[in-house]
């Protein structure tokens, strides 16, 4: 292993968490546009149910969705830091479903926040409708860029490679389809063990008939899947079925069948944790079939950035991961301990002060001329004086200035005090 | 500047196909992306803010108000997001080339900005979804993440944005990068510097006076209780403290384009020659090598970029014409910014003074509605002001270095993305005026808040 192979684990390290918490988002979209038929025409009961399924859907999805989202722009960012000339190769020649991709996250996030703006059903069927056809979009149009990258088709060079024909062969099907299936299965999941938890029993059986059913087609897909890479791209096939794949691709079909046996014995919580081992082993098993190759003609090593862009590159995420997973780590228990479920009592300890205690005029007029003092050498320093230490210093007292002079006005007191003054 | 071996290579016509095209997607949706930046990097700590008045005093009345701009906060956040992971898909969707040969120079300060922004939505989670469920002061300790990484995203782009204007910490050998430096690139930037502090007050100045804007609207309608008396003098506050600071820092962002890019400074003023002792022209049009219809003020243009009436100020025969950016652009979009901003400062000051001698909020009618107009005005300077960074970049993605042309994407049908987008664009910027409006017409109590109950605040006159 090279310092140049490093940057790509975490680029599939990310990818996996992305699938795994994002697909999870989108499959709960998927959910949502299964309920539509039965709200559409179904019986009152019906659609009041269905009505549930998609609230349930959403409910469990609020507090985590725009941080499940971001590990898509840390998969794009570590690209094209670490191998800057796949990232323009794959962005140009793969330029369609990546826009498709877009647009389903510009449909899904605006819907998402439409959605605090409002309660009433019928807006909130509309709103879920764009919500769940964006959940359909984005996975399969990210599965389909990957299916190209598998299959060879992304050639190296500023939009090389064919504008559609690059990303509409067998394989970006099928691993858009599986994206699709693997999305709608681990939110069946997820879903089915948050009911679990609030104890709906009703909701948590229905999302675990959804699991079996997704478990199933994402399983026929994957079979399918191997059988198409056989005929399209045989090297890749036979590294991942007798080569350094081999651990992936078994590692993902032990914990994909014991992730169905688990949901069958209504052990959910565990589910979850094989169906990400799932996924992680198909990533996993991918990436070492298609070892030491980016793309077709490119390997990792000619992809490489150099050596100090790594070294620093490393170096920021592992800062960042440890101010990361444990904030993560705060959210995810937070949500999942079911904090976020019902509002507490809250209520101050201590007495509230006046309103005077805060408005005491005292210092506010030695606050505005500090915030004129500040204001004053601020502009010696920035604006007439050369040197850059002193526009440092310039500029800091400009800031000091700025909250001085906030403090001073005491806009609060200021809005309170009008009834007196009246 | 190594770059400056290819920068004379002229470049084939055939290779720009959808270059305009190109250009003008990623200018819409900096566009569109802008503003609400503005909102991530000051609004969280207005929240906080008034969310601290409300467990100092105790007052309801804070708590009504911090929450309601949660929610606006929660929202506008969920379309930056959106508006952000699509600037990044363009980078390489349309830029490759650029992303190609320098993506291992500038990539980390993304890859930073990736984990602000990662950071960001994770305590806007805890701290949106925690209203009435964490205690007051976890609640409170819970927004001071979104806040700290408000400012390295916006540290972190701008270290870009500024080596691309002033690009260093690499040679280029052979048609390749060498000698890559990332930190040298992105931090030992004199430019980085002023174009951060330029940018993080317009976020506050853009946030404030549009935040300040509904409720100078309702003092226009009659609505004036202590709810929109606070809500309208918090943000407005913070906007009048910044214009003014932001007009000398203006001043400072000038006077470094002067000496690292005299070509945008020639463009924004129209200065055809080198002259000494340039004037600087006001209004008019640039054609045929001068400013037409303008008014012209001697020496003025020397003075303001290097303080010196007599200073020498290059002008646009320094390069050849296609490496000029186009000065009627620079020009508009410079004037319009000076303009509106020197207005904002001085409404800003005027409110200050004014509350300096009289110790109360204005009661003039002119007052308010210049405030309402601050909002959108503010928008349009802010705007105009990229304009006048990114379009006076032109024709350069990396100064002097590589052209836009050597950058942008080989493949065709960006037209139609292009219309797409800006299609897709039109309905999400209806349907966040939508659900501003909705929030902003949701009844005070939605939520069972406590209302203050002094006589003739929000409780009793929000029901006449």
């Amino acid at each position: 292993m090279h310092l140049y192979d490093v940057p790509v684990i975490f680029v599939l390290i990310g990818l996996a968490l992305y699938v795994v918490l994002g697909g999870a988002d989108f499959g709960a979209g998927l959910w949502q546009l299964a309920t539509l038929p039965a709200e559409r025409r179904g019986s009152a009961a019906a659609r009041q149910r269905a009505e549930r399924i998609r609230e349930h859907a959403h409910h469990a999805m609020g507090p985590v969705w725009e941080a499940n989202h971001v590990w898509l722009i840390f998969v794009l960012t570590v690209t094209w830091t670490a191998y800057p000339e796949a990232f323009g190769s794959i962005a140009s020649t793969l330029a369609v479903p990546l826009f498709i991709a877009a647009l389903g996250v510009i449909a899904r996030g605006v819907a998402y926040a439409l959605r605090s703006g409002t309660d009433r059903p019928a807006e909130l069927a509309r709103i879920d409708t764009v919500f769940a056809i964006s959940s359909l979009l984005t996975p399969f149009a990210l599965g389909a860029v990957i299916g190209a990258i598998v299959s060879e088709r992304v050639p190296v060079g500023n939009a090389a490679g064919h504008l559609f024909s690059s990303w509409t062969g067998p394989i970006s099907i099928l691993v858009g389809a599986l994206a699709v299936a693997v999305s709608a299965y681990l939110a069946a999941v997820y879903l089915a063990a948050d009911a679990a938890r609030a104890g709906e029993r009703d909701l948590t059986e229905t999302f675990r008939t959804r699991a079996l059913f997704a478990a199933a087609i994402a399983g026929a897909v994957a079979v399918a899947g191997l059988v198409v890479l056989h005929g399209d791209a045989h090297r890749i096939y036979h590294r991942l079925v007798e080569g350094p794949g081999l651990p992936g691709l078994v590692i993902s079909v032990l914990a994909g069948l014991s992730t169905v046996a688990l949901v069958l014995s209504r052990r959910f919580d565990l589910a979850r944790v094989s169906a990400a081992l799932a996924v992680a082993g198909m990533i996993a098993g991918w990436a070492g079939a298609q070892q030491p190759f980016l793309l077709h003609d490119l390997t990792l090593r000619q992809a490489a950035a150099p050596h100090e862009t790594i070294v620093l590159l490393l170096v920021a995420i592992a800062a960042g991961a440890v101010i990361l997973f444990p904030s993560l780590g705060l959210l995810f228990s937070l949500v999942l301990r079911g904090r976020f479920d019902r509002p507490g009592e809250t209520g101050l300890s201590s007495t509230p002060a006046t309103i005077a205690d805060v408005l005491r005029p005292t210092r506010h007029g030695l606050r505005a001329r500090l915030a004129v003092g500040g204001l004053l050498g601020g502009i010696g320093l920035l604006s007439v004086a050369e040197a850059p230490w002193a526009h440092g210093v310039g500029v800091a007292c400009l800031f000091a200035a700025m909250i001085l002079g906030f403090l001073a006005v005491d806009p609060a007191g200021l809005a309170a005090s009008e009834d007196r003054n009246a | 500047m190594d770059g400056a071996l290819i920068a004379g290579l002229p470049l084939a016509a055939t290779q720009q196909a959808y270059l305009h095209e190109a250009s003008q997607m990623q200018a819409l949706s900096f566009a569109m992306h802008i503003p609400l930046v503005c909102f991530g990097i000051a609004l969280p700590a207005t929240v906080l803010f008034v969310e601290w008045l409300h467990l100092r005093t105790g007052d309801p009345l804070y708590r009504t108000i911090a929450k309601r701009w949660t929610r606006i906060m929660a929202s506008l956040f969920a379309v930056g997001v959106i508006t952000g992971t699509i600037l990044s898909f363009e980078m390489g969707m349309l830029w490759p080339g650029f992303m190609s040969r320098f993506g291992s120079v500038f990539g980390l300060g993304f890859a930073i900005e990736g984990f602000s922004f990662f950071l960001e939505a994770i305590f806007i989670g805890v701290y949106v979804y925690g209203w009435d469920r964490l205690s007051p002061r976890a609640h409170l300790l819970s927004g001071l993440p979104i806040v700290f990484a408000g400012m390295t995203g916006s540290l972190m782009v701008i270290s870009v944005n500024a080596w691309m204007q002033h690009p260093s910490g690499f040679h280029i050998s052979g048609g390749h990068v060498v000698d890559v430096h990332p930190l040298a690139a992105l931090f030992g930037n004199s430019f980085l510097w002023n174009e951060l502090v330029h940018m993080y007050l317009a976020g506050y100045l853009v946030a404030g006076f549009l935040l300040a804007m509904p409720y100078a609207i309702a003092r226009l309608r009659g609505v004036w209780t202590r709810y929109e008396r606070t809500a309208f003098a918090i943000p407005l506050t913070i906007a009048a403290v910044v214009a003014p600071v932001q007009v000398l820092i203006g001043d400072w962002v000038a006077r470094d384009v002067a000496t690292t890019q005299p070509t945008k400074l020639a463009a924004i003023e129209g200065l055809a020659r080198t002259t000494r002792g340039a004037p600087e022209h006001l209004l008019g049009w640039y054609t045929d090598g001068q400013v037409k219809f303008g008014i012209a003020i001697p020496k003025l243009l020397s003075l303001l970029a290097f303080h010196n009436p007599d200073a020498t100020v290059q002008g646009l025969d320094a390069v050849p014409p296609s490496q000029r950016p186009p000065v009627n652009i620079e020009r508009i979009s410079f004037q319009l910014m000076v303009a509106i901003g020197t207005a904002l400062a001085l409404l800003g000051l005027w409110f200050l003074l004014f509350r300096w001698r009289r110790g109360r909020l204005p009661r003039q009618r002119w007052f308010y509605i210049a405030a309402a107009a601050a909002g959108p005005l503010s928008l349009v300077a802010l705007i105009a002001g990229w304009v006048v960074t990114e379009v006076g970049r032109q024709p350069w993605v990396v100064y002097h270095v590589m052209s836009t042309s050597e950058a942008v994407t080989r493949a065709s049908g960006i037209p139609v993305g292009y219309g797409v987008l800006a299609a897709t664009y039109l309905l999400v910027i209806g349907a966040v005026i939508w659900v501003l409006r909705r929030l902003a017409a949701a009844p005070l109590d939605t939520r069972g808040d406590p209302l203050p109950a002094t006589p003739g605040t929000a409780a009793s006159s929000r029901e006449a």
